[in-house]
């Protein structure tokens, strides 16, 4: 993350506060800078920033908060709240047509991922057994029409086409006939990426909707957009009355402010975002996460879940049970080793931890992947007996390991260390939860965490 | 002569298409920003804090990003201070200067770096749908018509499409595509276009790549590959490795620019989508934080969409407004 997080900057001016006993109006007024700063590095457009901040300013005046024992908190509370609010509190379903097909028409700049969303969302209807017309209406740009036509063909989904010296407009119409006679539960169509200034390529839009009068007119906003984003949503929304937005390239580092921008200036839900390349990568928005990530403040719910699906539960308590009985091996740190790697890129699991106060420490850990790579690599040229009995590893047992896993023996002895270090810190663990020691606090770290 | 009539006489000595190309791509943005600006000038008749505050908030809306534009900000304060300026009116002229400032601070290094005897390699790198490809194919019509040989790499192997993509932008200007198979390795591709151009005695090679965030350690480790592969089949290789960004991009652009920069060594920016409403404030950022030079600006979807960057054209289209109301006063 190339920003520090609210949390960190209230606790850093709440520090200051701590002490003089009453918080002034001058200290509210800081308070306040450090949100509108924030929110203006996430990239939320600053008039919609300014709004913001005046309207959270009330209540934080307003209310007990100033007062309260941890003013600090209360402020980001408020500040969530407000976030998540602004975004649409609750989650935002798909307009369905009351007489199949349900006509989806995806909008949006170039390059924002409308080609790839289309395909996603067909795969998402495709998980709920229903079935998906995908309309090739790109045919501007060099190959739009292939790269839907490859979706299409990944997913088992038709793709309907009439070549690129057909009109969009067309060809829009053609593929929602044809959807109907065959009795398709949605269409989806793709169109090629423009400028909202550009006239004559947004009448060809109007157009493709006066033909086909869409149930849902999605907006595809890259995450990654800046202050323009609301002039681009805003025009939009004029010119063709959009239904809702999808939020692409969520699997960035970007915080994402274009989600509140655009959704304060077009007042359309945001229903979907897209967090990978993968067909499968697309999740329903929930506003409340997104808060969290504007505001630096790290995913938890998501990084929770995505364990919770990750971990296997057997193996879980079978862990805990060798970690009480302190017989843990190397084929056990091995299994631990994957399932964390199953869990997703390292990095990403770590953007969405909590900049919040103890975590602290984390902030500054590298994930070297290539370190994890060499890990396994070393653990998997021992033997059996060796991984079980790790006390017999001597001089000659790690200079074989080294050679057989392309590694050198001071990787090797790194690693052994290391090894023994979470042994020692388990048998501490094991001793604080019979309650005979007391609490210590970081010191631990995973051997791929640099 | 004041700091804007410098400028004008910079512009006019270059070519009037050129600079038409700038203002039409940036008319809209120019407006936008200019009309700001001017506005807040007009209405204030002291240097005050609500006076900066606002400049503030014009340069963030612009993409300036706010560690930029607090120290853009900063500075004129000193300048202020400095020569004991009174006027709203004379910040503008200042604030420009500042900004020229920093833009010109890389001129030296923006353009391209070609190989005067034998084959000139560049990479193109940067996010998913920043306009990678497309500059390839605009860049691959400029270098054909001054009468070199190009060759173009499809080194996206990923993206459903891309190889196509890049084999239709090769038969419109006329130039030959290597290409694999989808899914094939992507260094391997670039070492077959290194190959295929140094025996056919091509003069320049553009190796496309597949959009990845910066993030992604595996993909980035598979660019870094690509990165090696052009450097050890071709000494002095690659001789730029552009990174294109999309100028609606806010303040993870300067996060892409680091990271790829640091991945693989980012010799220069192409910053594409001009024609839009973005202001392009970036272009200051990148400048400021990173001193990586702006080699080229993309303004559009076709083949002679693509200019080079010039800071005073630049800076011109972006006041124009006020350079016209300063000739109207004088
Ligand atoms: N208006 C405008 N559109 C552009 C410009 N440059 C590229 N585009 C469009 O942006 C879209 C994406 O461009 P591509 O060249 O496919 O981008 P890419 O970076 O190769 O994308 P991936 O390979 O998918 O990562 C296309 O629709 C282009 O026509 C520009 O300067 N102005
Ligand atoms: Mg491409």
């Amino acid at each position: 993350m190339a920003f520090e997080g609210l949390s960190e900057r209230m606790q850093s001016i709440m520090r200051k506060l701590r002490g003089k006993g009453k918080v002034t109006e001058a200290d509210v007024k800081e308070a306040m800078r450090e949100v509108r700063l924030a929110l203006l590095e996430a990239d939320v457009n600053f008039r919609v920033v300014r709004d913001f901040v005046n309207r959270v300013k009330e209540r934080v005046v307003g209310q007990e908060v100033m007062r309260s024992l941890t003013p600090g908190q209360q402020v980001i509370k408020v500040v969530n709240e407000e976030l998540t609010q602004l975004m649409g509190g609750e989650r935002s379903k798909l307009n369905q047509a009351l007489r199949s097909p349900t006509v989806i028409m995806m909008v949006g700049l170039q390059g924002t991922g409308k080609t790839t969303s289309s395909g996603k969302l067909a795969r998402y209807f495709q998980k709920q057994n229903r079935r998906t017309l995908l309309v090739a209406g790109d045919v501007y740009r060099p190959a739009a029409i292939r790269q839907l036509e490859v979706l299409g063909e990944s997913l088992d989904t038709p793709v309907f086409s009439l070549g690129d010296q057909e009109s969009p407009v067309v060809i829009a119409r053609r593929g929602v006939e044809k959807a109907r006679e065959e009795g398709f539960d949605y269409v989806i169509i793709d169109t090629a990426g423009r400028l909202h200034i550009d006239e004559e390529m947004m009448g060809e839009l109007r157009k493709i909707r006066e033909q086909v009068s869409p149930d849902e007119i999605l907006l595809v906003v890259d995450a990654m957009t800046g202050q323009d984003a609301v002039n681009v949503a805003e025009s939009f929304n004029q010119q063709l009355g959009l239904t809702g937005v999808v939020l692409t390239k969520l699997d960035g580092d970007t915080r994402g402010g274009a989600a509140l921008s655009v959704k304060a200036v077009t007042d359309c839900p945001i229903k979907f975002v897209g967090t990978g390349e993968k067909t499968d990568a697309l999740e329903p928005f929930f506003p409340d996460r997104m808060a969290s990530r504007i505001l630096g403040m790290g995913d938890v719910l998501t990084l929770i879940e995505k364990a919770q699906s990750a971990v296997d539960q057997e193996k879980a308590r079978d862990l805990e049970r060798k970690m009480r009985t302190l017989t843990f091996t190397f084929d056990d740190f091995l299994d631990q080793l994957q399932q964390v790697r199953k869990m997703g890129p390292l990095e990403d699991m770590l953007s969405m931890l909590p900049d919040v106060g103890q975590m602290k420490g984390l902030k500054n850990v590298q994930v070297d992947e290539k370190q994890l790579v060499r890990v396994e690599a070393i653990i998997r040229s021992m033997t059996p007996q060796e991984k079980s009995h790790p006390e017999i590893l001597n001089a000659s047992r790690r200079k074989r390991i080294a050679r057989g896993s392309g590694t050198t023996v001071q990787d090797v002895n790194r690693l052994i260390k290391q090894f023994n270090d979470m042994k020692k810190m388990m048998k501490q663990f094991t001793q604080m939860a019979k309650g005979k020691k007391k609490k210590k606090r970081g010191g631990f770290r995973f051997p791929f965490m640099s | 002569m004041s700091f804007f009539q410098k400028l004008k006489e910079s512009v006019q000595q270059k070519t009037e298409t050129v600079t038409q190309k700038f203002m039409t791509g940036l008319s809209k943005t120019s407006h936008n920003f200019v009309s700001a600006i001017s506005d807040l000038f007009s209405r204030t008749n002291r240097i005050d804090e609500d006076l900066y505050e606002e400049l503030e908030e014009i340069l963030i809306g612009a993409d300036v990003g706010v560690k930029t534009t607090i120290d853009l900000v900063e500075r004129l304060r000193e300048e202020v201070k400095a020569r004991k300026i009174k006027e709203p009116a004379e910040l503008k002229s200042l604030l420009s200067e500042v900004i020229s400032e920093i833009l010109k601070r890389n001129e030296q290094e923006q353009h391209l770096r070609l190989n005067e005897d034998g084959l000139t390699v560049i990479l193109f790198v940067g996010v998913n749908g920043v306009g990678k490809t497309t500059t390839i194919g605009k860049l691959a019509h400029r270098f054909k018509n001054e009468g070199k040989k190009v060759i173009l790499a499809a080194g996206d192997t990923f993206r459903a499409g891309a190889i196509e993509q890049l084999e239709t932008w090769g038969q419109r200007i006329g130039v030959d595509v290597i290409r694999h198979q989808a899914g094939s390795d992507p260094a391997a591709v670039i070492y077959d276009g290194i190959h295929a151009a140094r025996s056919r005695k091509a003069d320049i090679l553009l190796c496309d790549t597949a959009g990845r965030l910066q993030n992604k350690v595996n993909l980035m480790e598979e660019l870094k590959k690509v990165h090696r592969v052009v450097q050890r089949e071709s000494p002095g290789a690659p001789h730029d490795v552009l990174l294109v960004l999309d100028a609606t991009t806010g303040q993870n652009a300067l996060v892409q620019a680091r990271q790829f920069g640091q991945a693989v060594n980012v010799s220069g920016i192409v910053l594409t989508k001009l024609d839009g409403t973005a202001k392009g404030g970036m272009v200051i950022a990148i400048n400021h934080e990173l001193n990586l030079p702006v080699k080229l600006v993309g303004l559009g979807e076709k083949a002679d969409d693509l200019q080079d960057f010039d800071s005073d054209q630049f800076l011109h289209a972006l006041f124009r407004d006020m350079i016209e109301a300063e000739e109207g006063n004088s």
